[in-house]
């Protein structure tokens, strides 16, 4: 025993040190969505970068930017990220791409969403019916954008009864939670799509423009701390925009159904 | 009396039969009628079954990350919290009972506090911050380590105390110095120590909240089989998810049983 | 053997919970063969011992060796405290303690292993010991850093007659060759046997002291009479 112990040990002490990359504070819709599988290899094929991800939610991805402790963020709220960059935590903001958010639900549909005009007439008829509704609560992109789509249909998540449930939980758990309970959410397409556990809901609402989800790349102000990989940032950016990413995102799909669109802009 | 017997004779039995039949259904992989329980269960041990006989790359990768993270915590809090539970059980002092509170009380600190308070303490922005350690292995064992220090503290020196009071006239009347006393105590106390050791480890493993927050379940750094279970829930994929659980459960059972095996070989029998 | 003697307690207290245990004591032991401590059940015999030997504490007086060593005085207790470890281990520890040479901790221990007949238990787990072979290992154990002085309190109290009779001998061996004994028994028999000078205690106080043939045949005080008669006393 008291040769094996120390052996045991030495072995497990080993540990290899901080890999060399760059760390990347992502949505889990991006993760989720398998589309983070496709572009590393291929990113890290090309430029030399081994990317980190890092799988937050939007709010928690910001945070981690602010902290200096990711070298980039690749996020989904506008008004969030402008805020970031205007406080001097990021040096720009990039527009890559985007997809969309649906609302799902259970397949017999009680509100009879599936034939409305509009996202907001959609909510205002679960809101009417008072059929559960399974919110992210997380500060997330997603939720931002649902919160955003009950203030155009004119009410106040604040004042809702019991139906309204914040689960204050990430993509996935929000689903499972409205797979469980047969209520309403709030999804974007991507983690809808590669989302196993489907029992009962489906996919009720979609194409309304206020749907619309951006994504955007965030590199982070190097001037926080020395540690940040401002030149690997840069040169993820450049590759993020260049035709092969286009290729890439607009080529990636799941049974057939494209899930983002590539929309970034040449400098 | 003997008819109601009867009756539940009949009904479990009947119940027996219903399982088999639902079993079997199960098996042969038909979801909608065998309910959702069984069906993941099933998925889930099939999903396991099938990860270890492929020797998944994978797997064994956050396995051996697990267990690296885990024993690597688990010897750092011994060294630590062994000698202070025997500590606490020799020597009295001024405010030895309020240690002792103290303890206890963090045994039940919330794993993911534990996590944020790493969190704030080595964030690049955070007074250790120029170490660069966040999003590291080496984050995940502080974590571990602040968390089941206490546990095994704790443990410790209950198991010392009892001994101390056993061996308390011997040792004193051997003129032993404080350090002979604990480094007796330690040694003849090895067993009970063990326990403390492998409660420790199984709190350890299975732990996510903390790691998750100051490891970020960053694939091929910092992933390992708790955070890939969350993941892997968040995805709704439940099968896989409860597969990487088995294997969790399969790797505590293996380590436990390995470790009592090496405590037995080392001399005979139990005292 | 050494200078330790005389030992001299001075109004020597010792209480608990407010309450005196043993005191005020005043007692000179100088060197000599077996100390026989007498008395009924409570009078401060175990403590008694303890203080002599230094590992209880005193609430007032003073306790005075010739010459302190710790290291040359051992304590057998009424119900042997087994360290969970081997036969061989429990009687190498007090060695190992000192920092002894392997070779001669295991010359010590395999002498003592046969002079007790646990020859072929030196690896054996010693909780699977026998009540007397516990006792005897304890006695062992204690003997083994070749003190100048030996208390036992009570060291036959649970044994059976065989094994007092095995511990009685080491005793005498033990004492033949100028180790003083000071041990406790309320087994007038045993007293007879070995004692060579007494101290009689009753309620806490040293009650009668003197050479043993004296105090056995023409006791001083009366209570020690009557204790030897076997008759309750208080």
């Amino acid at each position: 025993m008291k040769q094996i112990l120390p052996a045991i040990f030495a072995l497990f002490l080993a540990q290899p040190g901080a890999a060399d990359g760059m760390r990347m504070a992502v949505t889990t819709s991006f993760d989720n969505s398998g589309l983070s599988d496709v572009l590393l290899p291929v990113i890290r094929e090309d430029t030399g970068i081994d990317v980190q991800l890092l799988v937050v939610g939007t709010g928690q991805a910001l945070r981690l930017g602010e902290a200096g402790d990711v070298d980039a963020v690749l996020v989904h709220s506008r008004a969030a990220e402008e805020a970031f960059v205007a406080a001097g935590h990021g040096t720009h903001r990039r527009e890559i791409m985007y997809n969309d958010f649906v609302l799902i639900g259970p397949a017999d549909d009680p509100a009879s969403i599936a034939d409305a005009q509009t996202a907001a007439e959609a909510l205002l008829r679960i809101a009417a019916a008072q059929a559960a509704f399974v919110s992210r609560g997380d500060d997330s992109g997603t939720h931002k954008a649902e919160l955003n789509i009950w203030t155009d249909a004119g009410l106040d998540t604040e004042t809702f009864g019991a139906w309204y449930r914040p689960v204050g939980a990430g993509m996935g758990a929000a689903l499972n939670t409205a797979s469980a309970m047969q209520a309403y959410v709030v999804s974007d397409r991507a983690s809808w799509l590669n989302f196993g556990n489907t029992d009962g809901l489906a996919m009720l609402f979609s194409g309304d423009p206020a749907l619309f989800n951006q994504y955007a790349y965030l590199p982070v102000n190097p001037a926080k701390n020395a540690a940040i990989k401002h030149q690997e940032a840069t040169a993820l950016e450049a590759w993020l925009t260049s035709p092969r990413a286009a290729d890439l995102i607009n080529g990636y799909t799941i049974n057939g159904e494209t899930l983002f669109v590539f929309n970034a802009s040449p400098e | 009396m003997a008819c109601r017997f009867c009756f539940w004779v009949f009904l479990s039995r009947f119940r027996l039969v219903f399982f088999v039949k639902k079993l079997n259904l199960c098996l042969s992989g038909s979801k909608g009628k065998c309910g959702t329980f069984m069906f993941e269960l099933i998925e889930g041990l099939k999903a396991a079954f099938r990860l270890v006989i492929t020797f998944d790359p994978e797997l064994w990768e956050i396995s051996l990350r697990s267990l690296r993270v885990t024993l690597t915590a688990l010897l750092i809090a011994s060294l630590i919290a062994m000698p202070l539970g025997t500590y606490l059980a020799v020597q009295r002092f001024r405010y030895r009972r309020f240690v002792i509170a103290i303890i206890n009380a963090l045994m039940g600190l919330p794993p993911v506090v534990v996590g944020l308070i790493v969190y704030i303490l080595l964030s690049r922005s955070g007074p250790f911050g120029v170490f660069n350690l966040l999003f590291t292995p080496t984050a995940m064992i502080i974590a571990q380590v602040v968390i089941i220090t206490p546990l095994i503290a704790s443990i410790a020196h209950q198991a010392m105390r009892e001994l101390w009071a056993e061996y308390h006239d011997l040792l004193i009347s051997l003129n032993t110095t404080k350090t002979q006393r604990i480094r007796t105590l330690i040694w003849d106390g090895r067993r009970n120590l063990l326990t403390a050791a492998l409660a420790g480890f199984g709190r350890a493993i299975g732990e996510v909240g903390a790691i998750m927050i100051v490891g970020g379940n960053i694939d091929n750094v910092t992933r390992v089989l708790t955070t890939a279970i969350a993941l892997e829930t968040g995805k709704g994929d439940f099968a896989l998810a409860l597969g990487l659980g088995f294997v969790l459960i399969g790797i505590a059972v293996v380590v436990n049983i390995a470790i009592h095996a090496l405590s037995r070989t080392e001399r005979e029998g139990r005292w | 053997m050494s200078g330790m003697f005389p030992l001299t307690l001075n109004q020597v207290v010792v209480r608990r919970r407010g309450k005196v245990v043993i005191g005020p004591v005043d007692l000179t032991v100088d060197q000599g063969g077996p100390l026989i401590v007498m008395g009924p059940n409570g009078s401060g015999k175990t403590t008694l011992l303890r203080v002599m030997h230094g590992v209880e504490r005193i609430n007032a007086g003073a306790i005075n060796w010739a010459q302190e060593h710790p290291e040359k005085h051992a304590f057998v207790f009424q119900s042997p405290i087994i360290m969970r470890r081997s036969v061989f281990e429990n009687l190498a520890y007090p060695l190992r303690l000192l920092r002894r040479p392997k070779n001669e901790i295991s010359d010590a221990v395999n002498h003592w292993i046969t002079r007790i007949g646990l020859e072929n238990k030196g690896a054996t787990s010693a909780s699977r010991l026998s009540g007397g072979e516990r006792q005897k290992l304890a006695l062992a154990r204690a003997l083994i850093r070749k003190p100048d002085v030996l208390f036992l309190d009570e060291p036959c109290a649970n044994l059976d007659g065989r094994a007092t009779r095995e511990i009685e001998a080491l005793l005498q061996e033990t004492a033949a060759a100028g180790t003083r004994l000071i041990m406790s028994t309320h087994d007038m028999g045993q007293a007879r046997r070995l004692a060579q000078e007494i101290v009689f205690m009753l309620g806490g106080k040293v009650h009668e002291t003197g050479d043993a043939q004296v105090a056995f045949t023409q006791p001083k005080t009366a209570e020690f009479a009557a204790f030897q008669r076997g008759d309750i006393v208080t």
